[in-house]
């Protein structure tokens, strides 16, 4: 519990992409997580993870897609 | 709701790694067509992009299963505006995954901001309140280590000091009081980027000045 709310309020530690990189490449992001894992998609996509850790709004898109294309 | 130019500390995307499939080239090649075989592929792709938006708000309306129908209104709503978006980006399509996995993200956009716009009509948000003066640790869980009760004893002051009001106010709402940022955005009169830079950004002084302050700070935040 205390550690969820310091990881909300501090936020990811290493670089992340923006919001806009984040929109840009979620699909690419999205098709190569499911295909190969995450550890190959953050390689594709470097800050991706960071930016959906401390980003509600993206992480959320993020998951409807992912759903979506395993829908 | 996304503008370019607010940037983080920006990392450069590797080279795309992922082929179109095959559906790609016949998608572009109607949609870029012209007369009849256009319109037809713009109707498959409305019904493609509406898909997509019932099934964003479908996940929302599980668990608030009286507003069906304002959220079918919502799905068709979504799916117009991501039309209009795909059209106007077609050229910016740079064939790194399926076009159909990239229209979609236009819709699920598009569906969850009308979401979560949606489920803060008409709610106020408390800009003004102080609520980081009261954080504090309730009564330690198991396995709660001791220096992370000290690391959030620690973050009122560091909020308190380290950040301009602007910060507080941005910091605060959207990760204590649970705002969406494009929620917040809107009301502010701002974009999503350029409040998430702000959001950076203050949590970049937190962690500097906590850091400064003895405390050991993983990729995590925790101690």
């Amino acid at each position: 519990m205390t550690e969820r709310l310091i990881q909300r309020v501090l936020g990811p530690a290493g670089p992340e992409v923006t919001c806009e990189q984040c929109f840009e490449q979620l699909d690419r992001f999205a098709e190569v997580e499911l295909r190969d894992g995450t550890a190959a998609a953050e390689a594709a996509v470097p800050g991706m993870t960071a930016h959906l850790e401390g980003c509600p709004a993206c992480a959320e898109e993020h998951a409807v897609l992912r759903e979506l294309l395993r829908s | 709701m996304l503008s370019p130019g607010d940037s983080t500390d920006v990392v450069a995307p590797a080279p795309a790694a992922v082929a179109p499939a095959d559906d790609t080239a016949a998608w572009l090649a109607a949609l870029r067509g012209t007369g009849a075989e256009r319109e037809r592929a713009i109707g498959e792709l409305h019904e493609l992009l509406l898909r997509a938006a019932r099934f964003t708000v479908r996940r929302a309306h599980a668990q608030r299963p009286q507003l069906r129908e304002a959220y079918e209104d919502l799905a068709h709503q979504s799916a117009d505006d991501a039309l209009v978006a795909v059209l106007a980006k077609l050229d910016t399509f740079r064939g790194e995954s399926r076009f159909t996995t990239w229209a979609y993200k236009f819709a699920v956009l598009e569906a969850s901001v009308a979401l979560r716009r949606h489920a803060w009509q008409g709610r106020e948000i408390p800009l003004e309140q102080d609520g980081w003066r009261t954080l504090h640790a309730s009564d330690p869980s198991p396995g709660e280590r001791a220096e992370s009760r000290e690391l959030l004893a620690a973050l009122p002051a560091a909020i308190e000091e380290a950040l301009t009001s602007h910060q507080r106010r941005v910091l605060v709402a959207v990760t204590l009081d649970g705002v969406p940022i494009d929620v917040l955005a809107e009301r502010l009169g701002t974009t999503r980027g350029a409040l998430y830079k702000t959001l950076h950004d203050a949590r970049r002084r937190l962690r500097e000045r906590l850091a400064a302050r003895g405390f050991e700070l993983g990729g995590g935040g925790g101690t």
